[in-house]
């Protein structure tokens, strides 16, 4: 189903190792073949555009140039790196004086027209329910989870095309084509604080415990995310909470592209799965999830 | 008619975002919206009206700003389409340029770190991020034991991936100012 520039970000080399693994597993196996951007850098997250204008449409220019040589369409999978790539296209396509400017400083043209998507959206159209539910030999049956997107994906508006951003549904499509029970519940796209997870932990435990409380209330057994950050917060601060509010959660948090990956029956599912802090394995076999991985006794 | 008269602050920031702040007509959509608004010493309502009366000041050495995890909420509700959480960014950098003590200590320090290690090596590794923050911030032992478990999954990668263009990276830094480095405030 064709080849894709992809752009995999700072997380999927380290803590979320195990997203840009299954990413690049699952889009092989759905038949996308993801080519990370030659020599790509950090787009500079949250930290460019809370400090400095210029640095958060240049840092992203540098990797714009590089998709705009390769060609195509570019393929994004964390949520913070899809929004300051998109952001940073719709600046240079519209500020002409911004985009000679950095042109100059980069040494090449970072006028990228091609699509920037979130491989959530790709699957989404490209492989399409009907081929998705064919491939399923693992059923995710008995799993509830909740679809949780996170602000970055969502926000503004312009961001979600050919979803709605304040309930977005292709995430719980995508899952319920698996053979998850998904639950309906309101707090989809409520920010979980990731970008102040070290700064103020206090605020955030309590943001995180809120959404764990809410998916608990919505009948769910877990969270499932496509934003590194989101994940890595929602699992580092969950622990925190119960000491602050004396209530046990115990839901574990999957990226989706393990969920497909497991569905699909890849065996490399239980080494992407036994990576997290919080680790989701015991659920599914509780459920009859296979895993690919040895049980314990 | 609005008329383009206003604070110097108004102007200042519409120079540098292109938000008209004195489009808000103080519905408080964006501070019922907020998550983040228990830490908050300003609601984001009210800053938009201090930009109004110009009390630069103010705004710039509030929490508020600081605290603001840029979650878009408020700019995706305002009925005036004033991007609020741009807004918050701008006040942000001017805090930043003109030297202001942050009340917020911690984020701007956060932020410095995060940005000295990608003009150091391109990428982000968390190793030399987590250290330059833990030190810089004093705040060495909270997350010890996180730190202990991420390294025991393989979390945490101690050789830092580097980029090459690193020359490109730096010319980047040097164009926009940023500081990449502890700087001042």
């Amino acid at each position: 189903m064709g080849s894709y520039s992809y752009y995999p970000g700072c997380s999927q080399l380290s803590s979320a190792e195990e997203y840009g693994d299954s990413a690049v597993a699952v889009a092989q196996a759905l038949g996308i073949r993801l080519e990370p951007l030659p020599d790509w850098s950090c787009c500079g997250a949250s930290s460019a555009h809370m400090t400095n204008r210029l640095l958060s449409v240049a840092l992203p220019a540098r990797n714009l140039a590089r998709a705009r040589e390769r060609g195509g369409d570019l393929v994004v999978v964390c949520a913070a790196c899809y929004h300051n790539l998109r952001s940073a296209q719709i600046e240079l396509l519209e500020d002409e004086e911004m985009a000679s400017r950095l042109e100059r400083v980069i040494g090449s043209d970072p006028r990228f027209r091609g699509r920037i998507v979130h491989l959530l959206d790709l699957i989404y159209e490209v492989v399409g329910l009907e081929r998705l539910r064919e491939r399923v030999v693992n059923p995710l049956r008995g799993l509830r989870p909740v679809s949780y997107y996170g602000c970055l994906m969502a926000r503004p508006p312009e961001m979600m095309e050919g979803d709605n951003p304040d309930h977005p549904r292709r995430m719980d499509e995508l899952l319920d084509a698996l053979g998850a029970e998904v639950r309906p519940w309101s707090y989809k796209t409520d920010c979980c604080g990731g970008s102040l997870s070290l700064t103020r932990t206090d605020l955030v435990v309590g943001l995180v415990n809120r959404l764990f409380e809410a998916a608990e209330e919505a009948g769910a057994d877990s969270l499932v995310t496509a934003c590194p950050m989101c994940l890595a917060n929602l699992e580092m601060r969950q622990r925190e909470g119960k000491l602050t509010f004396g209530h046990e959660h115990d839901l574990p948090v999957f990226f989706f592209t393990e969920l497909i990956g497991l569905a699909l029956g890849m065996e490399e599912a239980d080494s992407w799965l036994s990576k997290h802090l919080m680790d989701p394995r015991p659920l599914l076999w509780r459920n009859g999830v296979r895993t690919g991985g040895r049980r314990p006794a | 008619m609005i008329k383009a008269t206003g604070s110097g602050l108004e102007r200042e920031i519409e120079a540098r975002c292109g938000e008209r702040v004195r489009l808000c007509f103080q519905c408080g959509k964006c501070s019922t919206g907020c998550l983040f608004t228990p830490a908050m010493d300003l609601l984001p309502h009210q800053a938009m009206k201090l930009v109004q009366l110009g009390q630069e000041e103010r705004l710039l050495s509030s929490r508020t700003i600081w605290i603001c995890a840029s979650c878009v909420t408020c700019t995706a509700r305002c009925p005036n389409d004033i991007d609020v959480a741009g807004v918050i960014d701008a006040l942000r950098q001017m805090a930043l340029e003109k030297g202001v003590r942050p009340a917020e200590r911690n984020v701007p320090l956060f932020h410095s770190c995060f940005l000295g290690n990608i003009r150091a090596t391109g990428r982000i590794s968390e190793p030399v991020l987590m250290g330059a923050y833990k030190a810089l911030s004093g705040d060495l032992f909270s997350d010890i034991g996180l730190a202990v478990e991420m390294l025991r999954k393989g979390k945490i990668k101690l050789v830092p991936s580097l980029v090459r263009g690193r020359r490109e990276i730096r010319r980047i830094f040097s164009e926009s100012g940023g500081k990449g480095a502890v700087g001042k405030g």
